[in-house]
């Protein structure tokens, strides 16, 4: 099998899906002839031609409402934001046109757009190049919001995403991108070589949107994560020796409740971490689903570790990032809690 | 402080009590402004920006280089559109104020703007309306009971209750889906055109906002990509002078007209007479052809006026001069079709009388044919069950759910 960091995943499946289907283009600022800031898209303007892998100016407004047009002719376009931090001037777009397309025509017009938008900290990239802001999207009816933790998902879930009908905005988590990362900055970077989820299959293959995994069995808690802190989770619950059940999310929206709360039912506690912002963040609808549905499997409060509620600090990147010892003491708040 | 301030306030030429004044529209004698080939250089032809396209004079007459010399047979018709627009929108308007619609918006002297321009496109053009384009919608086969139908949220809503009144869709006529946020449309027309060039196709996109909308990023975004991917796409704006209560000034069209607000990007600018169906015929088909031959986009300004209230929510009289439409230098694109037709021995009073007969009659029988398939008031009712649909190809779970929680708690319509 063979070997892909997140980027050769990533390029990986547009290079799949446009081989087998025409229709499908990329458009973004400096994804064509340079192959994009990360280099995702490095190699497919070579090989598919510059009418279908189209360097955009520097408005995702236009990038995306320009998308909508294509896509109500038939193509089927993927379109490149460059930071997350950037996707706000296409907002509009997202949410007034692209999200609602489909409802207000009823399915006459429909648009299907895949946004592919790098997010998180990490990387000292400062307030404009590390933010999560997946919760205002996974806010509205109409789209579908993926965000996945390591290269087998994050190329399956993105051909399934360029393959749906529907309008989907995939966060790729950039601090992942050349290796899982365990939230210690200090160590020598790890390759995805070494992770089972560092193989990839070179064809077509799908993760199904709507579905997330049992990143690792346990039975004593159930961390509900996604994106970085599914690795940074885990190193804490081995360094803390708690047999913890790590799920990586990965679909935030459709969720798969299922999988979740029964894992809660089973360890009976539950702790929920995500780099975003914590007030009004996705962790308070996981938490409210989950005391809805396993109340009373509970042994302690459902606790949760975010980042802080401020602008993404540059000098200060690792107090605000929700590392291991942050996520260690909300494993405790919750192991410790009295049964 | 207010009186130290030196910022520059736009304002009107006329408020309510004074006397209207179009002194500030440039005009131009029908006939006088030059045709140029449609491949000529944008830096060539910037005159067409600021100049004013006229073929219908103050004495009726075609004239000059821009006359599309169309048969009287096509102009019947063409008048006809027009005015089956403005008994629709009467009687559209009037059926609201008997509160049996909640909100309607009528294009009462700009039916031109539609009119001409559906007739200057192909059927296979796609056209990315605004609010105010209903006459696209009819023109491309829309049947009116059907709109009825859109405005009334009935059973037969092609919208199933989800859109405000007015806001219709047609896949089949290539007419898109209205979005009450102003020019969204835009960008979609520009990509919709790059991908029938990227297709190798010579179908070509239109789009149409309003001179306020002209304000938004979108508008800048679809001409810069217009621009540089060279988008076979039409990008009108119909300047009507009023958005809502601000005038065509408050959007920055003090020092420089609309048409010319793509020269910087090198996409040609037409200023038409948006009241003379003959010029917007013309530069349509200019524009349409330029397209279609790989020219590229052409803005298109269409000077018109606003003859009605924004909407059946608006007061004009609270910010505009009552008699100031009486008062606007290009009249009304109805009556001055009607005039040439007229004068050129083609048309008669008593023939446009009887046809607004007739229109009436056909407008009335939609309406009694509409109201069947159920009102605000009266079944039958859409299932509101349906409201849980098409928010995604296939509902997912919690949408299902939802569905299920709404049913338990709201059986029927009547049953709040």
């Amino acid at each position: 099998m063979p070997q892909m960091n997140m980027i050769e995943a990533i390029r990986s499946a547009m290079d799949v899906v446009m081989d087998k289907d025409p229709n499908v283009i990329i458009l973004g600022q400096d994804v064509g002839f340079f192959g994009g800031v990360f280099r995702c898209t490095d190699g497919l303007q070579r090989k598919f031609g510059e009418h279908r892998v189209i360097d955009a100016p520097i408005a995702e407004g236009g990038i995306i409402g320009a998308a909508i047009g294509m896509g109500v002719n038939g193509l089927r376009p993927i379109a490149e934001i460059q930071f997350a931090d950037y996707i706000y001037p296409g907002f509009d777009q997202i949410v007034s046109e692209l999200a609602r397309l489909r409802y207000r025509s009823c399915g006459e017009f429909f648009s299907p757009v895949t946004i592919r938008t790098p997010c998180g900290g990490g990387i000292h990239g400062g307030q404009t190049h590390s933010q999560s802001p997946e919760a205002i999207f996974t806010h509205v009816s109409g789209i579908k919001t993926v965000m996945p933790s390591n290269p087998y998902d994050a190329k399956g879930l993105l051909i399934a995403s360029i393959e749906s009908d529907d309008p989907i905005v995939f966060f790729e988590p950039k601090r992942i991108y050349n290796g899982p990362f365990d939230g210690d900055p200090e160590k020598p970077a790890v390759s995805w070589a070494s992770h089972p989820k560092g193989e990839v299959p070179d064809g077509h293959y799908t993760v199904p949107i709507g579905t997330a995994e049992i990143a690792r069995e346990g039975s004593e808690l159930s961390i509900i994560t996604y994106g970085t802190l599914v690795h940074v989770a885990t190193a804490a619950a081995d360094a803390m020796g708690v047999d913890a059940e790590i799920i990586d999310v990965r679909s935030l929206s459709p969720l798969d409740v299922t999988t979740i709360t029964d894992s809660v039912k089973k360890t009976g506690r539950c702790m929920i971490a995500h780099e975003a912002t914590r007030f009004g963040g996705y962790g308070g609808e996981l938490a409210a689903t989950i005391q809805k549905d396993c109340f009373y499997y509970l042994e302690a409060p459902v606790s949760r570790v975010a980042g802080w509620d401020t602008p993404y600090p540059h000098a200060f990147e690792w107090q605000y990032f929700p590392g291991q010892k942050r996520i260690a003491a909300g494993i405790r708040r919750v192991m410790e809690a009295a049964a | 402080m207010a009186n130290k301030s030196r910022l520059h306030i736009p304002k009107p030429s006329a408020r309510p009590g004074d006397k209207p004044d179009f002194s500030y529209l440039e005009l131009s004698p029908a006939g006088s402004v030059d045709k140029p080939s449609v491949g000529a250089k944008t830096r060539d032809i910037e005159y067409l920006s600021h100049e004013l396209v006229r073929v219908l004079d103050d004495d009726h007459e075609a004239k000059g280089p821009w006359n599309p010399v169309l048969e009287p047979e096509k102009l019947q018709i063409a008048l006809r559109w027009m005015l089956l627009n403005r008994v629709f929108d009467e009687r559209m308007w009037q059926i609201q104020r008997q509160g049996r619609i909640s909100f309607y918006i009528q294009a009462t002297g700009e039916e031109a703007v539609s009119i001409a321009q559906a007739m200057a496109l192909r059927a296979g053009d796609m056209c990315f309306p605004s609010y105010r384009n209903q006459g696209l919608y009819m023109y491309r086969g829309m049947q009116l009971v059907d709109m009825m139908c859109q405005c009334l949220s009935n059973t037969r809503d092609m919208c199933k209750g989800r859109q405000l009144p007015i806001m219709y869709h047609t896949k089949s006529g290539n007419v898109f889906s209205i979005s009450g946020n102003l020019a969204t449309q835009y960008p979609h027309a520009v990509g919709w055109a790059m991908a029938s060039a990227i297709k190798g196709e010579d179908h070509i996109a239109a789009s149409w906002v309003g001179d306020g909308s002209t304000a938004e990023a979108d508008f800048h975004h679809a001409l810069t990509f217009a621009a540089v991917y060279q988008a076979p796409v039409i990008l009108n704006v119909v300047n009507n002078q009023w958005a809502i209560s601000s005038f065509q000034g408050t959007a920055g069209g003090e020092r420089r007209p609309f048409a010319a607000r793509g020269l910087g990007l090198g996409i040609p600018g037409i200023r038409v007479d948006g009241n003379d169906l003959l010029a917007v015929y013309a530069v349509t088909v200019w524009a349409a052809d330029r397209a279609r031959r790989g020219g590229g986009p052409t803005l298109i300004e269409l000077v018109t006026y606003r003859g009605g209230p924004h909407s059946t929510s608006d007061d004009p009289s609270k910010y505009r001069p009552k008699d100031e439409w009486a008062a606007f230098p290009l009249g009304d694109p109805i009556e001055r079709l009607k005039q040439h037709l007229i004068h050129d021995g083609h048309w008669s009073e008593a023939k446009h009388d009887k046809l607004i007969e007739e229109l009436k009659a056909e407008v009335l029988a939609a309406w009694k044919e509409a109201q069947q398939y159920g009102t605000m008031t009266e079944g039958p009712y859409l299932d509101p069950a349906s409201m849980f649909d098409d928010v995604y190809a296939e509902p997912p779970k919690r949408l299902e759910s939802q569905r299920r929680r709404m049913l338990e708690v709201y059986r029927d319509k009547g049953d709040l």
